[in-house]
């Protein structure tokens, strides 16, 4: 075994991120880590590569115990690690990207020829011809990743993580990718590939390990697992139990006056044009894997990014949302998945941030008078049961439920028609995740309509009317009334009409 | 081969100094002259040489607003130690490189330690030199010494009657070894790799603190280098001088076609970058009816145009991307 | 109202301990004579000279809350000063030379401000464009000469009193108060300030970014028009050299000094005069003190590392590091480092 990882756990406060996990790979294998964002993928690798420090457990490399404190620690103990986003310096040359740290001098100073030639014979066998003399930037996203794998390998050399080096490839870049893996993994490097991609597992990793909520789920050898046991396994999910809750969901949807028709709403490289017609105090579910064009879909609706194709209408006629501003005007409300960079003002107290686009949107000559600020901050923090010493106090110091509540009571506020909440119960403990979802059926009771994204399909069936089930950046079926049921959404997610192109283009 | 696009701002800034030098033969033919480009290098050389500094520090996405103060407590500190000392003026300026090195590396430090911006640290170090060479002298300290006047004086008299004097060549050194500084050391990588982003820069294993020291400890170093120029080009110390040079500098490297945000840039484009607002100058005083309140606004627009040009450039790299 | 004085009591302690120690050199620091119909004293004095950069404090502090800076204020009331006296050389009068020049003022706070937040420039890059032309666009207006007038109204501005208080002293305060008012009265100073923390996240919540961002530099620019107006009317004429010169640096060095981060977020334009004020009663103290003026620099210098040592981002981690590792070193490690 040339990695094991026993009984890993790391705990921040409020979370629990990992919870004794278990993982080995060994010498030759890619072995794919799966799950949602929030499983804890992220902190296994952090862990590993020395970013955080473990709580518990022990990591062994080639039998020996380790604990790397740094990112440079790991690379001298073999462990290379190569990001999406933040990995190598687009400013600098190739040649000085794989060779930094490391470059050929003569007379004290970098012999720039030596330089080339070194890192020349680092791409050797990777299959890329590209001038090392020019800036890293200037080359596409999988030239750099394949160069940031050489400089990880040359660095390390024994385990290589791959941190979803897929996710804005297009599908010739991701096949010249694999082929770069599977010849390293026969070179004898062990490889941790992250991906959302379950076509990419299938088609390059020998086994695949799924976490879920801090918790390793199961270890098992890609080649005998199908793809509906796949995402049970990630979505966590049993079959039997679920279809019994399907049947308590009603289905009055249909004779409810329609509020909003989306036709052909799309962006190139963001999400597939889309139809979606919206009925009053309609709770709509978005289901899909990471990176299949959830969050998307609703950045298009509330004009986060602009739509370049399609029109929305009502029933009084065209409605614009190509701006957020544009979209509240029409009555649209949007709480983001990314609590701490998109939804809360954290240094505002908890009053301000409640009434922050409510006063946007009267503008600042009509400021809210106090007393109606506070009566309207008190009733939210009542009727959400918001737990804060009191309402000025900073919302940064609010626990991530709180903070969740917070951005609601600030749409709830507005009162919105049409409310759309990307991964509302996302990093919150377990009983606020009950308070959110009875929440969320109290307010359609009062006719607002809404759009529920979760990976949590529990949830999502327990709250919502109808499911979209969307796949690569595509929505691919709309499940109602006896189909709302967990199983019928994993089948929905994981058919594949396409499997055995694991390449296929992932609309750029 | 095609060009590589890291060197068009470069490009741009020698193509527009080229430009602008014929605009100016063509009205002066005498400005082609070894006369006028030795006094272009001579005038400008205490710019040009605290300009390399800044590039390096602009190099890294950080500013250093100290130096102006810095240049006129090199001079205030040299003129103050002749008179009132017996020190050869060597020894002197030995003295003075390792106090304004150990300024900047202790202004690099704090930045490093306190987390703050450059700006602000270094405005404090601006007003600690300023401050301290008012403590030294508050009025201007003429410098009289045998081995200046022989500095003074030291110049290769170019065919044509150009004087190609000492601190013109200390510029040119200077350029030539900033260049090599910035782009042939492993030190220089770092600088850039600290200007395309402090986080990945880390990944790859610069040690961020003792970087930071070391860019700042050159600027340091820069100014009093230039300090020094400047003494021996006016002949003499005045606590109220160079007001305003950082400023200059800056936008000498930015004309030079350095990214004010960090991470691209050349050191010689720098030194077309103070050269061409030499030119301006030189040119005003050619022509003798235009006042010299254009350079100002000829800096500005040229500024406006290189920061719109290197936005341009970002943005369409990052849309390649 | 407890809470506003809570913030800006270090600011007021500060000056209460600045202006004791001022006292305990020079006793008659705190004497105020009135004679022909004006206040005089060193008291009164600090309130006058502390104006432009009072003025410029206030609206730098708004430019500061959205995580910006200006450095171009001090240009700036070079060019509105030239605009006032060329107005008023002119013979357009007073009125025509005040509005002009405020214009003016707007207008380079407009041309910041589109570079701001429209092109996306960084706010200390944007600005220095104006810094460095806007010097010589100032001495086109007064083609390179010291302007000067007698319009003894104009002069009244800079040099003249009202009920006996000197009218800059009066000027700056009532900007401030009307700053104050503008922005806790409307809801702008919550819309500054949450653009300041997270401009994404208003901007999703419907907040107006580019429009606040603008509007922010207009205000520094008008504040800058109004010390420049100041500055000008006090000399009776206007020096495009000089006039404003590395006030820019003190207006932000009293903004910093008034507790407001150079990170943007909440902000106290109370403070921040206060701040102004506290570097004014430095510089004449030293000088009523009978020390020499070449400890000012200094003694800036010394403040700003004090204040930059109490808002380092670092400072808070480096205890909580301290703790941490005292905490570690009781406990054993949970496992043995292995290090070949």
């Amino acid at each position: 075994m040339l990695l094991s990882i026993r009984d890993l756990s790391k705990s921040f406060p409020g979370t629990r991120a990992l919870d004794g996990v278990d993982f080995d790979l060994r010498a030759g294998e890619v072995h794919a880590l799966l799950g949602e964002n929030g499983a804890g993928k992220s902190t296994l690798i952090k862990c590993l590569t020395g970013a955080y420090r473990r709580d518990a457990g022990e990591i062994r490399l080639d039998g020996e115990k380790i604990s790397p404190s740094s990112t440079s620690e790991a690379q001298e103990l073999g462990i290379g690690t190569v990001y999406q986003e933040v990995n190598l310096l687009p400013n600098l040359t190739v040649a000085q990207n794989l060779t930094f740290g490391r470059e050929p001098r003569r007379f004290g100073m970098v012999d720039g020829k030596a330089q080339r030639e070194l890192a020349r014979e680092m791409l050797d066998g990777y299959g890329l011809d590209i001038d090392v003399g020019r800036d890293l930037g200037a080359y596409s996203v999988a030239v750099r990743q394949i160069v940031a794998i050489a400089r990880a390998v040359a660095l390390s050399g024994k385990v290589l993580i791959l941190d979803e080096p897929t996710a804005s490839l297009d599908a010739a870049e991701v096949r010249m990718l694999f082929d770069v893996i599977r010849d390293l993994r026969d070179r004898g490097l062990g490889i941790i590939f992250v991906s959302h991609f379950l076509d990419q597992v299938f088609a390059l990793c020998d086994r695949l390990t799924v976490l879920r909520n801090g918790r390793k789920i199961t270890t098992e050898t890609t080649a005998d697992l199908d793809r509906v046991k796949l995402i049970e396994h990630m979505l966590g999910h049993e079959l039997d139990r679920a279809s019994e809750e399907a049947a308590t969901t009603d289905s009055v949807a249909d004779d409810r006056p329609e509020l909003l028709r989306f036709e052909g709403i799309g962006r190139a490289g963001v999400v597939e044009p889309f139809d979606l017609t919206i009925r009053k105090g309609e709770v709509i579910g978005l289901a899909g894997l990471l990176g299949s064009g959830r969050t998307e879909t609703a950045e298009l609706m509330f004009g986060v990014r602009t739509p370049q194709t399609g029109k929305t209408r009502d029933a009084d006629g065209p409605v614009s949302h190509a701006t957020p501003r544009e979209a509240i005007a029409a009555g649209f409300g949007f709480a983001p998945e990314d609590r701490k960079t998109h939804g809360i003002i954290a240094d505002l107290s908890v009053r301000e941030n409640i009434i922050l686009a409510m006063q946007a949107h009267r503008g600042w000559t009509r400021p809210i008078p106090r007393a109606e600020q506070d009566a309207i901050a008190e009733d939210y923090i009542a009727k959400l049961d918001i737990r804060t010493s009191d309402a000025d106090k900073p919302v940064g110091d609010l626990s991530g439920g709180n903070q969740q509540k917070v951005v609601l009571a600030r749409w709830l506020a507005m009162n919105p028609r049409y409310l759309i909440l990307d991964e509302p119960t996302r990093g919150i403990d377990v009983g606020a995740h009950a308070e959110i979802l009875r929440l969320i059926q109290e307010i359609t009771e009062e006719g607002m309509s809404i759009l529920v994204i979760s990976s949590e399909l529990d949830e999502l069936i327990a709250v919502v009317d109808r499911v979209i089930v969307l796949r690569d950046r595509k929505h691919m079926r709309e499940l109602t009334g006896e189909e709302v049921a967990t199983d019928a959404i994993v089948r929905a997610i994981a058919s594949s009409d396409h499997a055995p192109d694991a390449a296929r283009d992932h609309a750029r | 081969m095609n060009v590589n696009p890291r060197l068009y701002p470069l490009l741009a800034t020698i193509g527009i100094f080229v430009v602008a030098y014929l605009v100016c033969w063509i009205q002066f033919p005498y400005m082609l002259s070894t006369r006028v480009a030795g006094n272009l290098l001579t005038d400008n050389a205490y710019l040009g040489i605290v300009a390399v500094g800044m590039t390096v520090v602009i190099l890294s996405g950080g500013i250093d607003l100290s130096v102006g103060s810095v240049i006129a407590f090199s001079g205030v500190f040299i003129a103050v130690l002749l008179r009132d000392t017996p020190l050869h003026p060597l020894i002197v300026f030995g003295l003075l490189l390792l106090v304004t090195t150990a300024f900047g590396a202790a202004m690099g430090w704090i930045i490093h330690v306190l987390a703050m911006p450059a700006f602000i640290v270094t405005l404090a170090g601006m007003f600690l030199a300023r401050g301290a060479s008012y403590m030294l002298t508050i009025s201007s300290v003429p410098i009289q010494h045998p081995f200046y006047d022989l500095l003074k004086d030291a110049y290769w008299l170019m065919p044509g009657g150009g004087r190609f004097t000492l601190i013109g060549v200390v510029m040119l050194i200077s350029v030539a070894g900033g260049a090599i500084v910035a782009h042939r050391t492993r030190f220089g990588t770092g600088v850039f790799a600290l200007g395309g982003g402090e986080q990945t820069a880390r990944l790859m294993g610069v040690r961020v603190g003792p970087t930071t020291m070391g860019i700042y400890a050159f600027s340091g170093f820069m100014a009093g280098l230039s300090g020094i120029v400047f003494s021996i080009y006016t002949g003499s110390g005045y606590p109220l001088a160079t007001v305003g040079t950082e400023l200059t500098a800056i936008a000498a490297v930015v004309i030079g076609g350095t990214l004010l945000t960090g991470g691209a840039g050349y050191v010689l484009g720098t030194l077309f970058g103070v050269l061409t607002m030499g030119l301006i100058q030189t040119y005003i005083v050619f022509d003798g009816t235009l006042s010299s309140w254009w350079t100002k606004i000829v800096i500005g627009v040229l500024l406006l145009l290189f920061i719109l040009l290197q936005k341009g450039l970002v943005r369409a790299t990052a849309i390649r991307a | 109202m407890k809470r506003a004085f809570l913030r800006v009591l270090p600011q007021l302690l500060t000056l209460a301990a600045l202006i004791a120690l001022v006292t305990l050199f020079f006793p008659q620091f705190l004497s105020v004579d009135y004679q022909a119909g004006r206040l005089s004293g060193p008291v009164i004095d600090v309130l006058k000279r502390g104006a432009p950069v009072a003025l410029l404090a206030v609206g730098m502090t708004l430019v500061i809350a959205t995580r910006g800076i200006d450095l171009s204020v001090g240009t700036v009331m070079a060019i509105t000063g030239a605009v006032a006296a060329w107005t008023i050389s002119a013979g357009w009068g007073v009125g025509a030379a005040i509005i002009l020049a405020l214009a003016a003022g707007i207008a380079c706070g407009v041309w910041n401000g589109c570079l701001v937040a429209i092109f996306g420039i960084q706010p200390i890059v944007a600005t220095l464009i104006l810094m460095t032309s806007g010097r010589g666009i100032a001495q086109l207006i007064t083609e390179g000469r010291i302007l000067t007038f007698t319009d003894p109204a104009f002069a009244w501005l800079g040099s003249g009193t009202l009920l006996g208080i000197p009218v800059p002293t009066i000027l700056w305060i009532v900007a401030a108060i009307a700053t104050v008012v503008l922005m806790r009265r409307t809801a702008l100073g919550l819309l500054v300030e949450a653009i300041g923390i997270n401009r994404a996240a208003s901007a999703l919540a419907g907040v107006n970014a580019s429009v606040l961002l603008i509007a922010v530099y207009m205000a520094s620019g008008l504040c800058a028009a109004l010390a420049g107006i100041i500055a000008t009317a006090d000399i009776r004429g206007a020096d495009a050299n000089n006039a404003g010169l590395w006030l820019e640096l003190d207006a932000i060095l009293a903004v910093v000094i008034g507790g407001n981060s150079l990170l943007g977020g909440r902000f106290s334009v109370a403070a921040s005069v206060l701040g102004a004020m506290i570097i004014q009663t430095i510089d004449t103290g030293i000088l009523l003190a009978g020390f020499p003026s070449e400890y000012n620099l200094v003694i800036k210098a010394a403040l700003v590392l004090v204040i930059l040592v109490l808002q380092s981002p670092n400072l808070a981690d480096h205890w909580h590091f301290v703790r941490e590792n005292v905490r570690r070193r009781r406990e054993p490690e949970p496992s043995p480092d292995v290090k070949s």
